[in-house]
């Protein structure tokens, strides 16, 4: 084991975390919002939106990132009408392609994850609200939604660590975040467990600090529960 | 249909089929060590020792949560390397090169096998602690038990989150195509580069995909179905 090794890969590993970090915080983002659309048309009864929602779904999730990826990044590029659309300067990019790609992916489960909580928000709830006289939008915004959210809070932490895991995909299309320059490196000094244990520590400490952040959401999110003083 | 895949495709049909082949015997084969790694890593994680336990723990954990990528790289890097150290402590110095399906299915195994132990510890845990102090009251010995009354439960319980685990490793083994070994994700990359119809060879390799996870995803609801058929329902 060469240590020293080790400790002079850690400014390199450590300056492509800023682009990891990028790439998972924007592609949750723009996930969480087609996810919530997504499980609001699921939800909606409609035939073409129920419809439409489940091929996303079950494409999205029955096939491989790296397949979505590659078929965003070098496929779309091939298709002239998006070469001559305002589309083009977004999807001519590389982390753009990734963050497209990733948040369609995460898109899909999480939208999944979110339907199954809104629907396990107990009826009688709703019946009292409505009761009160809130009004269906109210209802949603003051009910289902904070619970719903509570409830999809474990299971979105694993989709926030699969996410981590999957921005390393974004370095087979040029990107060089913390896998692309872990490869990189381990192509120019062959010093394979070296930098593995370096990169790896790198995602480990993110997933801590994503799971420990998840926790303290729920922790907060859950008063209730705890013992009273 | 044959017509189709020969000239059609520009004539790449076959190798996407024989692509499709490597898949699902990689996808397989690592299944499969992912369930002998699972087997052991509940056993160790069930264990009273505490070094078994520690072990366990930190194989799930660092596989879990280090991108299946990096396992990857580390074990087409470096497995070699590592086959040459153990064989050199047995006293044997030559060289000994691993083919890429052997690395794919142990990088993907190991990867697989990390979940599967969650499955099985959890799946084992709910078998009810009185079957077994039942059957050792009945005389059972620890094998049988395991064989009777453990094992055949504990196979009922997994089911489904042996199911999961599956579509993750099929999917899992898309990754592999950096190693140059012929899948369907390679196969799809190099017709994309030749034939420079990306867009096609893609969205083919994706419908290939799907319809594995979706033939698969019957397969396990109907194992399901059978390995519950004696479960009373409500």
């Amino acid at each position: 084991m060469n240590w020293t090794l080790m400790w002079d890969s850690l400014p390199r590993l450590l300056a492509a975390l800023p682009l990891t970090l990028q790439l998972v915080t924007l592609a949750l983002a723009f996930g969480a919002v087609l996810a919530f659309a997504t499980a609001l048309l699921r939800l909606s009864g409609n035939r073409v939106a129920v419809a439409l929602t489940s091929a996303y779904s079950f494409v999205f999730r029955g096939t491989p990132l790296l397949v979505q990826i590659f078929l965003i990044y070098y496929g779309l590029s091939q298709i002239e009408f998006i070469r001559d659309s305002f589309l083009w300067p977004v999807l001519s990019q590389p982390m753009w392609c990734a963050i497209l790609a990733l948040a369609l992916n995460t898109g899909a489960y999480t939208a999944e994850i979110l339907r199954g909580a809104i629907e396990t928000v107990p009826q009688g709830q709703v019946e009292a609200a409505r009761a009160c006289g809130m009004s269906r939008l109210r209802v949603f915004r003051r009910i289902v939604l904070p619970v719903a959210i509570r409830q999809m809070l474990p299971a979105y932490g694993n989709e926030v660590i699969l996410m981590v895991k999957a921005s390393s995909l974004a370095s087979t299309i040029t990107m060089m975040e913390i896998t692309g320059v872990a490869r990189r490196m381990i192509a120019q000094t062959f010093a394979v467990f070296e930098i593995f244990i370096v990169a790896g520590i790198l995602y480990l400490l993110i997933n801590f600090i994503a799971t420990r952040l998840i926790k303290h959401a729920e922790w907060r999110m859950t008063p209730h529960l705890r013992a009273r003083a | 249909m044959l017509d189709l895949l020969t000239s059609g495709l520009h004539g790449w049909g076959p190798q996407l089929l024989s692509g499709t082949a490597m898949t699902i015997a990689v996808a397989l084969s690592s299944f499969l060590l992912g369930l002998a790694f699972g087997a052991a890593g509940a056993a160790a994680k069930l264990s009273d020792s505490l070094l078994l336990r520690g072990l366990a723990e930190l194989y799930t954990t660092a596989v879990r949560g280090v991108p299946e990528l990096l396992v990857i790289y580390l074990l087409f890097f470096g497995g070699s390397g590592m086959i040459m150290a153990v064989a050199g402590v047995f006293g044997y110095g030559g060289l000994i090169e691993l083919n890429a399906f052997s690395i794919g299915v142990a990088a993907v195994g190991l990867i697989s096998g990390a979940y599967s132990t969650e499955v099985i510890r959890g799946a084992v845990k709910s078998v009810p602690y009185g079957q077994i102090e039942a059957a050792r009251a009945c005389g059972m010995g620890r094998w049988r038990i395991l064989r009777r009354v453990l094992v055949p439960q504990t196979l009922r319980f997994a089911l489904p989150g042996l199911g999961n685990v599956w579509q993750l490793t099929l999917k899992d083994t898309a990754l592999i195509s950096v190693t140059a070994l012929a899948e369907i994700m390679r196969v799809a990359h190099t017709a994309a580069g030749s034939t420079r119809q990306s867009f096609l060879f893609y969205s083919v390799a994706a419908l290939l995909y799907l319809a594995l996870t979706t033939v698969s995803t019957t397969a396990f609801q109907r194992a399901e179905r059978y390995a519950s058929r004696g479960v009373r329902r409500a």
